[in-house]
């Protein structure tokens, strides 16, 4: 039993790194209506970033602030440089950029740091915290408090706020809201640069997990994308839930079913999605597009 | 002194098509203008321009300024305000949220007051604050979309079809509210409207445009007169 809740709180941990990345990829689709498969990359290059600057001496907790800052700042500019101009047009044409881009990030990331392993530091101090008689690790019950501050903040942001309603708005009908007077484009940018952020912050967080390396996130990507869309696409909620789901039945089929072991418990989740993707297409928590006539 | 909008020779395109070829209009201070027409005519094209949603050129002036080539979110900030076609309300958002985003620009303590206000005119608003409002009748929705327009207190009204779809008596009760706004406020209003009688009612003035052209222009009292004027261009 107690093995058992050591698992389920790993698996949520986990859950709760791919649900960040999760976020950043719902708030993209709501707003453009297309997934960005850079988000992965734009997150291992701002891990790069706060690696670098760890490495130069800074404060660890400042170096992973830094690199949140520059993904927010990175993200509004991506927007405003390779995907406005491509706006509004074919969503092909959206998603080639967004191909491109990972390719590019990918490629500029080895040219500056090389492509060997780094240990990036643990944010969080080794060790267990005892609970009764069940051991957790301290850096698992720290991911999951993050992502749920997290959550927190992005429910304030949006429910409570006249600039997140104007997000929502933008997302929802741009021609709506720039009748209302709402800078939709400007929305669009903040919006990426917040994506931007989230990923970076499941880079920062993962990365003492796996090693650093230029792939860091191309499997957390998959389970990410997994997790939205077992959540349903467009919603937030959706996302995160989604993403324990799949961070739990990962870790629980990883450890109870012998045959599936560390190699093949990739398949239990992706399992799960398919099936729940037949029973309901629009995820657990999407919602399917209905209109009024 | 200067009008509160003024449309010369203005002329617009989508793509390759011509859609006006040359409308003129004025709208003065606290004015309520009907532009009628057939379908097609560039009513609705003539709205567009105003807000800076189709290319157009010629000259559109608001209160001597003018908004050719201006952003639509920048012309709505200038105090112009338009109930598009399809009524331009955030369908997944509540009642209240839209409400609050017509006052998007305002930063006045009195929006609240101002929401409320409008939850006092359209009851059936109030009783459904928090549902989203794509869940709303059509008449509800147009209720909707005139408050939110009118939440931004604009100078400037365009409604685009206004009774399009609704039954009689919602038609009626949305008309009595921007008769009410128009004394109340003094708002000036540029109605687009398929029901002439309904729209020379409210209007003072009236324009009737043809194939993108302004053909014809008077007070609401002598279009609705003019015999030749309901056979060709009003159906009647």
């Amino acid at each position: 039993m107690e093995r058992f809740l050591q698992v389920v709180v790993d698996g949520i941990a986990d859950g709760s790194i791919y649900a960040a990345l999760a976020l950043a990829l719902v708030l993209i689709f709501r707003s453009t209506g297309v997934v960005n498969f850079a988000q992965g990359e734009m997150a291992m290059f701002a891990t790069f970033v706060a690696w670098a600057l760890a490495d130069a001496g800074v404060p660890l907790l400042l170096a992973v602030l830094g690199a949140l800052v520059f993904a927010f700042a990175a993200g509004m500019v991506v927007e405003r440089l390779l995907i406005r101009p491509v706006e509004g047009s074919n969503p092909l044409s959206l998603v080639i950029v967004t191909l491109g881009l990972f390719i590019v990030i990918n490629s500029a990331a080895g040219w500056i740091w090389g492509f060997n392993i780094k240990e990036f530091p643990a944010l969080f101090p080794r060790g267990v915290a005892e609970i009764g008689n069940v051991s957790l690790s301290i850096e698992s019950l720290g991911i999951i408090a993050v992502l749920l501050v997290v959550v927190g903040l992005l429910w304030l942001l949006f429910t409570k706020t006249p600039i997140g309603l104007a997000m929502r708005a933008a997302a929802q009908s741009p021609s709506s809201a720039r009748l209302v007077g709402i800078p939709v484009g400007r929305m669009l940018m903040l919006g990426w640069g917040l994506a931007s952020l989230l990923g970076a912050l499941a880079g920062v967080l993962v990365a003492h997990r796996l090693f650093l390396d230029t792939n860091l996130m191309a499997g957390v990507l998959v389970y990410s994308f997994a997790g939205a869309a077992l959540g349903g696409f467009d919603s937030p909620i959706g996302a995160v839930v989604g993403s324990w789901i799949i961070g739990v039945t990962e870790a629980l089929a990883g450890t109870y079913i012998n045959v599936i072991g560390s190699d093949l418990k990739v398949l239990v989740p992706l399992g799960i999605i398919f099936v729940v993707l037949v029973v309901r297409p629009a995820g657990l928590f999407g919602s399917p597009e209905v209109t009024r006539a | 002194m200067t009008a509160l909008l003024e449309v010369e020779d203005l002329t617009a395109a989508y793509g390759q098509i011509r859609a006006l070829h040359g409308v003129d209009l004025t709208v003065g201070e606290g004015q309520v203008v009907a532009l009628l027409g057939p379908n097609g005519a560039g009513k609705t094209t003539t709205l567009r321009s105003i807000c800076g949603m189709v290319r157009a050129s010629g000259r559109i002036a608001f209160r001597g300024r003018d908004l050719i080539g201006l952003a639509t979110e920048k012309v709505t900030r200038l105090g112009i305000a338009h109930v598009p076609e399809g009524r331009g309300t955030f369908a997944g958002l509540t009642v209240t949220e839209n409400l609050k985003l017509g006052a998007y620009g305002r930063h006045d303590p009195e929006v609240r007051r101002d929401i409320d206000r409008w939850f006092e005119i359209f009851p059936r608003l109030a009783d459904r604050r928090d549902q989203a409002a794509g869940s709303l009748s059509g008449g509800e929705q147009q209720m909707l979309a005139v408050a939110r327009a009118l939440l931004s207190r604009p100078a400037l009204l365009l409604l685009d079809e206004p009774s399009l779809g609704l039954a009689p008596l919602v038609v009626r009760e949305v008309f009595e509210v921007l008769a009410r706004i128009r004394a109340e406020e003094g708002t000036g209003m540029l109605l687009v409207e398929q029901n002439a009688a309904l729209a020379l009612e409210l209007a003072d003035a009236a324009y009737v445009l043809a194939a993108g052209r302004t053909v014809l222009s008077g007070p609401a009292s002598e279009i609705r007169a003019e015999d030749s004027v309901r056979r060709s261009y009003l159906g009647q």
